[in-house]
């Protein structure tokens, strides 16, 4: 009782401190509301429609503008990567052994324009998807009943028996062809949005849309900037899902050369800059700034993708000689050092489900750890390829740091016996230039930044047959590999996922091993991402799924 | 007695056929006396040639003095500094341990001179080899826009008529679009793809590229006046006595209007080369010149670029070499017009 009573008496003393800590937190994030929060880019980062635009840019914004039936959770951390429900009251219903989500639809939300969220705004969003041919409308979404049909013809979509309304209780049902242990995540991303019904069924370009976030665009010019505003109509229905923001205004100039944006920042003229700091700041801003700084890993990588359909990277040897000759440490190095990135040599990042550390091209192999490059294995494997005097093109970007990886790789083919050359192309152009097998690529120097925390993400997108598509800008498997026997065990662990977690990542481990023995890919290392803000930006925090939460930092 | 008071008259009359006997200096013989008495536009060639000399010594500076390769990488090198061993690229250890640094100039003339680019090469050896391209770039296009541009002004100032209407649109055409913008189109176009002209092949990345673009853009800039000037001497009076005493057209081109248009030539041909190492030094600066891993001073400048807060000497020192050089080549350039120039000569009052 004395024990009880006590309890009782600290459980209230707790409560009031709560209480009091609670309205002091509110009265703090009071104080924080409010005020212009200025960003800067080097561009624009092309279309804001949600459901086209692919890039990291706006994905980052659009966390506060668009919500989908679920989203990522706006937390930090690995609790970043969950997924929770949004727009959805809940997490979906599954029936029919996951074939069918049922999702119930929260009453009250409102667009931008004023106009309230039902479900025939659900339905037509799934069907814009194809209807715009979004990116991902035949990687994510082709698994929904319908999506065969609407990908063969996106004008008529109606994704009859896949996207189903129920009006009177307020629930919209998808049916997929098979079950999809992936299928939350990819209706988190910002290509699963859910838009007016009467939304163009076209690219909008430059004309904003309507969401139902708690801000809204005001204007984008893609040559000058992008406003954003509060969204009039929101009232926050979940914090994990889409939390009010701090600043009222939030503007993206872009035109600044990335110099430029570091300057910018630290005379307090910008708040965050988007691109990363060039190389030759860094220093600088790692001792001068430190506090403004912040470092975070990412689930990524940096990688070169060897064409293995045309000579010479069409021997196994010869890709693998390359493998062995790469110092991984001296492409750390270009890419700012050790703080900044890890040397690696498997296609799973570091602490990515199905990760188990792999690394066979280096010198004492073993242990999974990088020692360094092995020059003699990789001439010995050059002089049994027959390679040698072969010429060999280098693709890379024209940005300083991917021309600066061409130019080491160069210089290490260049090494082994080939004659290479170095091509480096604008970065607008480079990513779609390298995929289409009409350009014969070789060997390019490319990323890739998960699109969700899933294995298949990396392994099943960027080296599964079902990814090659040849004389296509959309062929994201760049070396173009079609391995039957791993492709066959990619698709037992995507089913086996849906019932098992943890076995189908024991099958990614051994997936993930035996892509990387085909050397179809030189992976050099996993970046870090550098963000450096301004001295009046507060409460920054970091997302691993959308990096840098915009909306939730302050500015006064 | 100053030379002045002689003017007045014969002080000291010698025979007249002593005068007379002595003999007549010849247009170039003149002109190149008076080109070595110009003293700035002498210092500006020595310079120059001391510039060709060091970038000749390249390869040998390279391979023996700071025993380097410039061509490839090197990361993870290291270089003795005062019996101190260093990193070519340094990583950060303050603050945050945020990014590299190549190593800056060690002054010591084995290794590192200038210091590393963010490949750790030796920027001074890439300076020579980058000076040898960047010469021979604004040499070999100099040669064959003043060879293009010789034969079209010539032929369209000579025969004029019909044939000079088609080539002077050519040119116009040409003019029509600023010089850097077209030079710039061609090697975009060109740049990543061979040409095959006949016989001719250029492979895509060869140096010959940049001069081949270099050299064409410039030719209406040379062609247009020599037209001119041809289309003059045709109407001067010696020609004139020549056509009237019968000499067939080749002999009046080669005897009478080609030494005449070479002079404006010789004059071209520094000015000319300046004018074409800019050029080259901006294509490749905009990737679009030189290949790497070749180096010009326009790509070194690009690679310094990246440098320019830590480590800007890696683009100030080809940036004063293409300074330094292009003001030798236009102060020669000055030099020899004057020298060659016979209304100068009226000026200077000399010869």
């Amino acid at each position: 009782m004395k024990k009880s009573h006590w309890l009782g008496i600290s459980a209230g003393a707790l409560c009031m401190a709560a209480a009091i800590f609670t309205g002091t937190s509110s009265a703090d994030a009071q104080d924080h509301r409010g005020g212009t929060m200025r960003l800067v880019a080097v561009g624009a980062g092309g279309t804001i429609d949600p459901q086209v635009n692919y890039t990291l840019q706006y994905w980052q914004l659009y966390q506060g503008l668009y919500d989908g039936l679920l989203n990522f959770k706006k937390g930090t951390g690995a609790e970043g990567f969950k997924v929770v429900p949004d727009i959805a009251e809940d997490m979906p219903q599954v029936a029919d052994d996951g074939k069918t989500l049922i999702f119930k639809i929260r009453k009250g939300i409102k667009f931008s324009n004023g106009q309230e969220l039902t479900t025939k705004d659900v339905v037509a969003s799934f069907q814009r998807i194809f209807k715009v041919s979004s990116p991902t409308a035949g990687g994510f979404y082709s698994g929904i009943v319908g999506a065969d049909k609407c990908l063969a013809d996106a004008a008529s979509c109606t994704l009859e028996g896949g996207v189903v309304a129920d009006e009177a209780a307020n629930t919209v049902t998808i049916h997929l062809t098979q079950p999809d242990a992936e299928i939350y995540y990819k209706l988190a991303v910002p290509h699963a949005v859910i838009l007016p019904a009467d939304s163009p069924t076209k690219d909008v370009g430059t004309a904003p849309l309507p969401g139902t976030g708690a801000y809204t665009i005001e204007s984008y010019d893609p040559n000058k900037q992008l406003k954003i505003v509060r969204n009039p109509h929101f009232k926050e229905w979940s914090k994990d899902a889409q939390p009010d923001g701090y600043p009222d205004v939030v503007v993206m100039d872009f035109g600044l050369t990335d110099e430029a944006e570091v300057t910018a920042v630290a005379n307090d003229q910008a708040d965050w800059a988007f691109d990363p700091p060039p190389a030759d700041r860094l220093a600088e801003i790692g001792t001068k700034y430190k506090d403004q700084v912040h470092v975070t890993p990412l689930t990524a990588m940096w990688y070169a993708p060897m064409n293995v359909n045309i000579p010479p990277f069409n021997n196994e040897k010869a890709r693998q000689a390359v493998s062995y000759a790469i110092d991984r440490n001296a492409a750390v190095k270009l890419f700012g050092g050790k703080v900044l990135a890890q040397p690696v040599c498997q296609i799973l990042p570091p602490g990515f489900p199905g990760n188990e550390p792999y690394c066979p091209f280096t010198k004492n192999p073993g242990g999974g750890k990088y020692n360094g490059p092995d020059m003699e294995m990789a001439k010995k494997l050059m002089e049994e390829s027959g390679q040698k005097g072969q010429p060999v093109t280098v693709i890379s970007e024209d940005s300083a740091v991917s021309k600066a990886v061409g130019t080491y790789l160069q210089s290490v083919l260049n090494e082994l016996g080939f004659k290479a050359e170095l091509k480096p192309i604008s970065s607008n152009i480079q990513f779609t230039y390298i995929q289409n097998t009409n350009n014969k690529v070789q060997i390019s120097v490319t990323q890739w930044y998960q699109d969700y925390p899933a294995a298949s993400d990396f392994l099943n997108i960027l080296f599964g047959c079902d990814s090659f598509h040849e004389g296509s800008d959309s062929s994201i498997n760049i070396a173009g590999i079609c391995d039957k026997e791993i492709d066959g065990k990619m698709k037992a662990a995507l089913k086996l996922a849906v019932t098992d977690e943890a076995g189908a990542n024991k099958m990614w481990a051994e997936i993930d091993k035996a892509m990387t023995d085909k050397a179809a890919a030189a992976i050099l290392f996993t970046p870090k991402h550098v963000d450096f803000v301004s001295k009046r930006l507060g409460n920054f925090q970091f997302n691993p799924q959308y990096y840098f939460m915009v909306y939730q930092a302050w500015v006064q | 007695m100053a030379a002045s008071e002689t003017s007045i008259g014969p002080v000291n009359p010698e025979p007249v056929g002593a005068v007379q006997r002595r003999p007549a200096a010849g247009p170039w013989v003149t002109a190149f006396r008076k080109l070595v008495r110009d003293k700035a536009a002498m210092a500006a060639l020595l310079v120059f040639v001391l510039i060709v000399i060091g970038c000749s010594f390249a390869p040998y500076y390279a391979s023996n003095v700071a025993h380097t390769f410039p061509f490839s990488s090197n990361l993870n090198g290291k270089v003795v500094i005062n019996g101190e061993e260093q990193p070519v690229i340094e990583e950060s250890t303050e603050g945050l341990g945020l990014g590299t640094t190549p190593i800056g100039p060690t002054w010591d003339i084995h290794g590192y001179f200038l210091g590393a680019d963010d490949q750790g090469r030796d920027v001074l050896a890439r300076m020579l080899y980058g000076g040898l391209n960047s010469l021979w770039i604004a040499s070999a296009s100099t040669i064959i826009c003043l060879l293009f541009a010789a034969v079209l002004g010539v032929t369209a100032g000579f025969f004029g008529g019909m044939i000079d209407a088609v080539l002077s649109r050519i040119l116009d055409v040409i003019w029509a679009f600023p010089i850097f913008l077209l030079a710039i189109s061609l090697s975009i176009v060109l740049i990543n793809s061979s040409i095959e002209i006949g016989p001719i092949v250029i492979r895509a990345g060869s140096l010959w590229l940049p001069i081949f673009i270099i050299g064409i853009v410039y030719v209406p800039y040379i062609a247009r006046p020599i037209r001119g000037q041809v289309l003059s001497l045709k109407n001067s009076e010696f020609v004139l006595a020549a056509v009237g005493l019968g000499v067939p057209s080749h002999r009046i081109l080669w005897k009478d209007i080609l030494p005449n248009v070479a002079t404006t030539l010789i004059v071209f041909v520094p000015l000319m080369m300046a004018l074409n190492m800019v050029t080259e030094s901006a294509l490749s600066f905009l990737s679009i010149g030189v290949q790497p891993p070749d180096a010009s001073w326009g790509t070194i400048i690009q690679d310094g670029q990246n440098l320019l807060y830590s480590r800007p000497m890696v683009a100030l020192a080809p940036g004063l070499a293409i300074a330094v050089t292009v003001m030798t080549l236009n102060v020669f350039g000055d030099g020899v017009r004057d020298a060659l120039d016979p209304r100068s000569k009226l000026r200077i009052g000399g010869d």
